[in-house]
């Protein structure tokens, strides 16, 4: 067992986290939000761009197509980054989500078309399949969305919602039932037949809602179903949200204890109160069990052995939004009355939290799934 | 970063299995297949055949008498252990003493009590807290006073687990009342069959005689029998609670515990269906498992460093918290999963299923694991000051 980064990882690590400290600090997050609500746009194609030109959107991506050829682990050093300064660009939602889905769905020429340009940061991907009746299964089998074959092509009709990054995502992979199977699609933003509504979310970051009217579209030429693809993509998805998440927390701690350590009441820093140093205690131990089980998470993110994805995955999914709830209200509790202002930044990391827990099956789905199993009945005698 | 286990520890961890397999007496596999109170004789005769394999001390060096083992291997035999639902050793001599001992003691000291330690010819016990030191031990008043070559002690100390089958304590005096209260503090090595020592078990909720209240009335303590510096024990007593961070989460036992509630949740059918396939109740327990696994986790960080050598980082301060809790609340959830059943207390066989018979006693018992080895309110106090640097009041 090793638990510690190589040379380049630590690099990597130090890289993003010298410019979210110079580049992206909370401010640009809350910034960004701000002008969102007023305009739309929650994040800037200009910083995309570097990021594609640091290399940061190629990780998880093979060679052949420009990728890095990296891991989950590397992806996990850049999002737990991320989560710590509240980095508004859509890397989980577009490089893992939508990224995942392609790569594993897509042929090489549909891969070429659509992850390269994103591998460099010009353009964005989104993937829509949560619908009002499809909360966090990741397959189509009970979609409302439809697709019908005309001749070559397909026609796809639904309506998905809440689709991350969706609002600004220049490519769209879409799941449609087909009968009895799962398919994916890939249509251009401006396709004809497409209506993209963009939504606020509680986060500040937005989404949207995608209207798909009869619209002609090109599946993704993965032999048979595409459902193991779209399961690929939530597992690594969240995966990565609890990477993203570990920062929000770790961030938030560290805020707590700088409160705690400063803040003064009845004369002392209400640091010295014993009630509140072990709020702060358990808010480390969560801290702590989510580092832990995030690693775990990662390395299993892209595992072919299913069962032993699937456990891993939803285990860490499971702890980190429970965890990550706890960490993130205490916080609040802790700061008193200035922490339940939109002025100060540990509201921003509680939302955030909060939108993570969500992304790729929420707790309680998790916990289902970790059940269903053959690890949890396993050796039972 | 690489989660799996070389070769060389995994062939380990197979011969483990192995030997347990073979060598463990049918007898005690009976009262571990109940999860069921092991009595003391029985778990000394578990001692003396590990002790013949050469495994009853993973941790210590081989030049007292260890195996020599790695981090990892010395985790992997302990889990297995605990798996195996086998005898849980006493602590005190082999975890607690005899490192102190190694740590702090002369030549003498060493080569009189290490060798009887290791092969469960001396069993010890723990003498520090008292009716009036518990989470403030540095408050104790039992007292050593110098008489010529002996500490005449005199006090009563409490919570002395199995001191009634022990055949030494190691015990906390005060040597220098004048002084602040931890540095007037010595660590005596106290034979229990000293004329005045008298230990008088207790019962527990759990209905065990687990632990003792013993006397000292004017007991004559060679000063030979003196660990580490007078006026030391302090510093004696802290490095001791150091010692094999990696093993105190009980990962293994809480993954037995579960899978009893398991095992319980899947033999009982209540209106057409089993527990087990009751979305409600599945819930209850993988969420227990999935915390179960996040501290598994930790262990495994911890050990990966312990391996490399690195001093125990952030992560090993939270197993004993979680990982007590986490024992607590398994046995809790096999008693809600018991529902009546776990009205039961010691009954005959066929009043509850056998898989069911020592749940309510262990779910008892088990509530002294956030308050041994320093309360988990102590230990969060500890993390607060130590950790995340809070100011002390």
């Amino acid at each position: 067992m090793d638990f510690q980064l190589t040379d380049e990882q630590k690099l990597l690590r130090e890289s993003v986290r010298t410019f979210t400290k110079q580049r992206s600090p909370v401010s640009r997050f809350r910034k960004l939000r701000d002008r969102a609500a007023a305009q739309g746009g929650s994040w800037d194609r200009a910083v995309w761009r570097e990021m594609g030109e640091l290399g940061w959107l190629s990780l998880p991506f093979p060679e052949s197509i420009g990728g890095f050829g990296g891991s989950f682990v590397d992806v996990a050093i850049v999002l737990e980054a991320f989560g710590a300064a509240l980095v508004p660009e859509p890397y989980l939602a577009s490089v893992v989500l939508a990224g995942t889905a392609l790569l594993r769905a897509g042929d090489a020429a549909q891969q070429q078309q659509f992850l390269a340009p994103m591998i460099e940061g010009r353009t964005a991907l989104a993937l829509a399949h949560g619908e009002r009746t499809l909360r966090f299964a990741a397959d189509a089998a009970h979609a409302d969305t439809t697709a019908t074959r005309d001749g070559e092509r397909w026609r796809v009709r639904g309506r998905k919602q809440f689709v991350l990054a969706g609002a600004e995502a220049d490519t769209l992979v879409v799941s449609a039932r087909h009968g009895e199977t799962t398919a994916l699609f890939v249509l251009p933003r401006d396709h004809a037949g497409v209506t993209i509504t963009p939504v606020r979310t509680i986060d500040g970051l937005g989404a949207a809602t995608v209207e798909l009217d009869a619209t002609v579209a090109d599946a993704l030429h993965l032999p048979g179903d595409a459902a193991d693809a779209l399961e690929r993509a939530h597992d690594a998805a969240a995966a990565m949200a609890v990477a993203e998440g570990l920062g929000v927390c770790q961030a938030v701690l560290d805020m707590t204890v700088a409160h705690l350590r400063t803040r003064e009441q009845f004369g002392v820093a209400i640091g010295t109160f014993q009630a509140l140093q072990h709020r702060a205690v358990e808010m480390f131990v969560e801290v702590e069990l989510v580092r832990s089980i995030a690693v775990l998470a990662a390395v299993r993110a892209a595992d072919d052995d299913a069962a032993l994805r699937r456990h891993a995955v939803s285990a860490a999914k499971v702890q980190a939004a429970q965890s990550g709830r706890f960490v993130t209200q205490q916080a609040i509790q802790l700061h008193g009355g200035i922490g339940i202002t939109d002025e100060h930044d540990v509201g921003l990391y509680f939302k955030r939290m909060h939108a993570l827990g969500l992304v790729a099956g929420d707790e309680e789905h998790h916990v289902q799934r970790f059940a269903e199993q053959p690890q949890f009945t396993a050796n039972l005698g | 970063m690489d989660l799996s286990f070389s070769e060389a520890d995994l062939a380990f961890r197979d011969e483990v299995r192995a030997w347990i397999a073979a060598n463990m007496p049918a007898d005690l596999r009976a009262i571990a297949e109940v999860d069921g109170h092991f009595e003391h004789a029985d778990t000394m005769r578990w001692h003396r055949l590990l002790a013949a394999q050469g495994w009853v001390a993973p941790h210590w060096p081989r030049k007292f008498g260890g195996p020599g083992l790695t981090a990892t291997q010395r985790f992997m035999l302990t889990e297995e252990l605990e798996l195996a639902g086998a005898p849980l050793l006493s602590p005190f001599g082999l975890v607690m003493v005899g490192p102190a001992i190694m740590q702090f003691g002369t030549p003498e000291q060493q080569q009189r009590f290490l060798p009887k330690i290791l092969a469960g010819e001396e069993v010890w016990c723990q003498g520090y807290s008292e009716p009036g030191a518990g989470s403030d031990l540095a408050s104790l008043r039992t007292t050593a006073v110098d008489d010529g070559d002996a500490f005449v002690v005199n006090g009563q100390k409490t919570w002395t687990t199995y001191a009634q089958y022990a055949d030494w304590i190691f015990a906390l005096v005060r040597t220098d009342p004048s002084v602040k209260k931890q540095a007037g503090i010595s660590f005596l090595l106290i034979d229990m069959k000293s004329p005045g020592v008298e230990a008088r078990p207790m019962l527990t909720i759990g209905h065990t005689p687990a632990f003792c209240d013993t006397f000292f009335d004017n007991v004559r303590v060679p000063k030979a029998n003196l660990l580490g510096p007078l006026h030391g024990g302090w510093t004696v007593a802290k490095a001791l609670l150091g010692h094999e961070r990696t093993l105190i989460a009980a990962v293994g036992m809480s993954q037995r515990t579960i899978r009893r509630v398991k095992r319980i949740a899947a033999a009982t059918r209540v209106g057409g269906r089993t527990l087990l396939d009751d979305p409600a109740w599945r819930g209850r327990i993988a969420r227990l498992e999935i915390k179960l696994q996040a501290l598994q986790m930790a262990n495994y960080r911890a050990l990966a460093g312990a391996a490399l050598g690195h001093a125990p980082g952030p992560e090993s301060s939270i197993l004993k918290l979680r990982g007590s809790e986490i024992a607590q609340q398994a046995f809790e959830l096999a008693m809600d999963v018991m529902g009546p059943d776990a009205l039961s207390w010691f009954n005959q066989p066929g009043v509850v299923p056998e898989l069911e018979q020592w749940v309510g006693p262990s779910y008892c018992y088990n509530r002294a694991t956030t308050i041994y080895g320093g309360s988990n309110e102590i230990q969060k106090n500890i993390i607060a000051k130590m950790i995340l640097g809070l100011p002390g009041t």
